[in-house]
């Protein structure tokens, strides 16, 4: 018969029946006839949000979080390995004093400029100085030390090598007063990162690199708020390193000399002896106070370091590390505002059931013939159920969201514990990435559902592999270290969860940067690609078997 | 598979409902019925393909998925602090899901297919025909899980002794008691997924449910466990949860900091099977097939 033939007889609805968007509503109200399958999205949303409570709960975490027992079977056991290092790891204070664990949770985190919480323990000789001026010096040494860790306890005490850290620190420092927490600019010699200028914690600039064996001058020049800081191999030829402006400088600061032993993950049990020549200060001199900032403190270094004067020579010997606390990775408590987002996986089974079935049950039943009897053209067919699952998800990801992260923010608040101020756009991009991760879960189940046209098998493979690299990256291949295997979260869907990450990574710091701790190997929106581009192959894969199969 | 799964079995039945009831009517011990019914359902086990591909994918992962692990393990000093056992027993994360599927379809074709009608038709003893199931999948699923493991288990002595885990670094030996109870508690961990699994699929009656039921269980317990803030609940988690208390079974080194012995941790599977082989019964017993 020819289209002549065939045209009259086409009802004036056809156009319209033929539109995708037809073909997108006819599916939705397949999608939301179904009880089970609405009552299961809800389950999704209810789930996300019911578990920001328990993983935003802190209210048993000060004695809780660092009181733990060191390493409770840290790798013996996948889940045991990770729950426990991220108790043996909180505390931040000098681990080397056994048992500080218990007092070191339940003492408030330092705060520095900006609301970012710190780490701010090191040895400082110091002297009060008032107004403009200028603090120059020679480091003529930068030596390091590790003291023995107590038996048992090698796993929380993780160093590299036995002397000097990458990141042990000496040098000058201009800073606001000997709390913990106060404003600062400093130019340092380091480990293995050569000359470093940092002040307020999260900021790091490279100057002269190589090691400090050949000679290293600092300087560091006061202007009212801002202050400079400048290099030198020989003292006289200097260079700008950085510029800082520091709104929390008062007339009178303390200037001086420091040393920090840093190490890894913000156990300080090293320690950094810098030696210095060619003091110069341009403020009256009224002589050197040895100060241990953090002192005995739950956040301090854990063991006093020491000044010795010489015949033209100041020797600053000192534990601990200026530098942000970055989660259970460096220091901090590992109360991230992510926590308000852990009931994500809680969410996606039912969620991955369904959009599995809304393919699956048409092949059981049968319906799938009348569906490509009706939608003859496969790909518009696949491409309508992919735009409603997708959305379904998206829709259920997001109000989820933004509900598990209004209850998380509310509830870590009020216990005084929320770690690192999250800005706006971040929590958007948690958010609307969590949304973005659970459409992109329910795509890639529904085109697995189609290549398998079976539940069970379909949706157990959605299931795993949403789900097992990311029990695969909490543990059970921990590496040395006790650092989780990269590849999980690299190569497979859950590579997304990347987009919840709310702590920022620092260079400066050498951490084990875990899931477990809130650190995922990719960028945010890179992960959630990796998941989408694995969505987008299933539905290739799917449209390819559609189209050629017999329903 | 699919179609032949879906196809077959009402082919294969029909000789064997006349078989059980022929046997029904020439004994109507209860034993007998119970040799009728273990006869006929493990007629409709072999004769499906579906099932055995499942075996096979079961022992397929875990020992890739095992062999993979151990040659991207590394153990540098004595303190590296990983369990070998758990490195080569890895594949048993993606595999349990695999053997799950096997013990939902177990129970779950028949509802499917709407066999199951005619199944308790032929045997109107609807415990001996649950029990007979369970018996009949019990076999094979022991059998796979034992070559799974015994599979990774040999993988990894053959990789791991060349990355480091040597006895210079506290691992003395691959084959000692422990190691061997590590073993058997993996093949029994996987052999209980699979009737808990089937359990759960005569409690929900419907292959998709009772799919993401057991995988939810099997795998929100060790997320839980890893993201509260509290850890003496964490620890209570892991010792409730069935994998994690199964991991239990398999650990070979820091026994003495496991959240439960290895026997206990494989004492708590068995009670998830059992609790869930118990709900499936009382649905079956209770409700129109």
């Amino acid at each position: 018969m020819t289209t002549q033939a065939e045209a009259p007889h086409r009802p004036p609805a056809t156009q319209g029946r033929e539109s995708f968007w037809y073909l997108v509503h006819a599916e939705w109200t397949k999608f939301r006839t179904v009880r089970g399958w609405v009552i299961a999205v809800l389950v999704t949303i209810a789930g996300i949000i019911a578990f920001a409570f328990l993983g935003a709960d802190v209210s048993g975490g000060c004695s809780a979080t660092g009181g733990t027992s060191s390493g409770t079977g840290s790798t013996s056991s996948g889940a045991g390995g990770t729950s426990s290092g991220t108790g043996s790891t909180s505390s931040g204070t000098g681990s080397t004093s056994s048992g500080a664990g218990g007092a070191a949770a339940c003492a408030a985190q330092p705060i520095g400029p900006g609301g970012v919480p710190v780490i701010d323990a090191f040895y400082f000789a110091h002297q009060p100085v008032t107004g403009n001026g200028t603090i120059t010096v020679q480091v003529a040494s930068l030596t390091g030390q590790v003291t023995a860790a107590p038996a048992g306890s090698e796993l929380d005490e993780p160093q590299i090598g036995s002397g000097l850290q990458p990141w042990s620190k000496a040098g000058i420092i201009i800073k606001e007063n000997t709390s913990q927490g106060s404003a600062y600019a400093a130019m340092m010699v380091t480990g293995s990162h050569g000359v470093r200028m940092q002040w307020d914690y999260v900021n790091d600039t490279p100057g002269l690199t190589g090691s400090v064996s050949a000679p290293r001058w600092l300087r560091l020049v006061r202007d009212g708020t801002a202050v400079t800081g400048y290099d030198s191999a020989d003292g006289t030829h200097w260079t700008l390193v950085g510029a800082a402006n520091l709104p929390g400088l008062t007339g009178t600061v303390q200037a001086g000399l420091f040393a920090a032993g840093s190490s890894v993950n913000g156990d300080f049990g090293a320690m950094a002896t810098g030696t210095f020549r060619n003091i110069g200060l341009s403020w009256p001199a009224t002589g050197w106070t040895g100060t241990t900032v953090g002192g005995s403190a739950a956040f301090g270094p854990g063991q006093d370091g020491t000044l010795r004067q010489g015949a033209g020579t100041l020797t600053v010997a000192g534990y601990g590390d200026i530098a942000p606390a970055a989660g259970n990775a460096y220091g901090g408590s590992g109360l991230t505002l992510q926590r308000a987002l852990i009931g994500t996986f809680f969410g996606l089974i039912p969620l991955l059931v369904v959009a599995a079935m809304f393919v699956t049950a048409e092949y059981r039943r049968g319906l799938i013939r009348v569906s490509l009897t009706a939608a003859p053209r496969r790909g518009r067919l696949l491409a309508a159920k992919a735009v409603v699952t997708g959305a379904v998800g998206f829709a259920a990801g997001l109000v989820a969201a933004v509900l598990a992260l209004a209850v998380g923010t509310h509830l870590l608040r009020r216990g005084g514990s929320l770690e690192w101020p999250v800005s706006l756009p971040a929590e958007a991009r948690m958010a609307v990435g969590t949304g973005a991760l659970l459409a992109a879960a329910a795509v890639l189940a529904l085109a697995i559902g189609v290549i398998a046209a079976r539940s069970a098998p379909a949706i157990t493979t959605a299931i795993v592999v949403m789900i097992v690299p990311y029990l695969f990256a909490l543990g059970p291949l921990a590496g040395a270290n006790g650092e989780a295997p990269r590849w999980p979260l690299l190569f497979t869907p859950a590579a997304a969860l990347s987009v919840q990450q709310a702590l920022p990574r620092f260079p400066q710091l050498i951490a084990v940067y875990n899931p477990s701790e809130g650190y995922y190997p990719l960028a945010p929106w890179a992960g959630l690609a990796v998941e989408c581009g694995w969505a987008a192959a299933a539905l290739a894969l799917a449209y390819f078997l559609l189209r050629r199969r017999d329903a | 598979m699919s179609r032949t799964a879906r196809v077959a079995p009402p082919r294969y039945r029909r000789g064997q409902a006349r078989h059980a009831a022929a046997a029904l009517r020439a004994a109507p011990s209860a034993l007998h019925a119970a040799v009728a019914a273990l006869r006929a359902e493990w007629t409709k086990f072999r004769t499906v393909a579906g099932p055995w591909w499942l075996l096979a994918g079961v022992v397929a992962l875990t020992v890739a998925v095992g062999a993979a692990a151990a040659g991207a393990a590394r153990c540098q000093s004595a303190a590296c602090g990983t369990d070998p056992a758990a490195v080569s027993f890895a594949g048993i994360y993606p595999a349990q899901a695999v053997m799950a599927v096997a013990g939902v379809l177990a129970i779950g074709n028949e509802y499917s297919t709407g066999l199951v009608k005619l199944s308790l038709t032929a045997m109107p003893r609807r415990l001996t025909w649950l029990l007979a199931k369970s018996a009949v999948l019990t076999g094979p699923v022991l059998i796979a899980a034992a070559l799974a493991v015994a599979g990774a288990g040999l993988a990894g002595r053959l990789i791991l002794p060349g990355h480091g885990f040597t006895p210079a670094h506290g691992y003395a030996s691959l084959t000692s008691a422990t190691d061997l109870r590590a073993t058997v508690g993996a093949a029994l961990y996987l052999t209980l997924v699979a009737l808990l699994s089937l359990g759960v699929a005569a409690a929900a009656r419907d292959s998709a449910a009772a799919i993401g039921l057991v995988l939810g269980v099997l795998y929100l317990f060790p997320l839980a466990a890893a993201v509260v803030a509290n850890p003496p609940l964490a620890r209570h988690l892991q010792q409730i949860g069935p994998l994690t208390a199964g991991l239990d079974a398999q650990a070979t080194t820091g026994l003495g900091n496991l959240p439960l012995t290895p026997w206990q941790g494989l004492g708590v599977v068995a009670l998830w099977t059992a609790g869930a082989l118990l709900l499936g019964a009382l649905v079956l017993r209770s409700r129109d097939a």
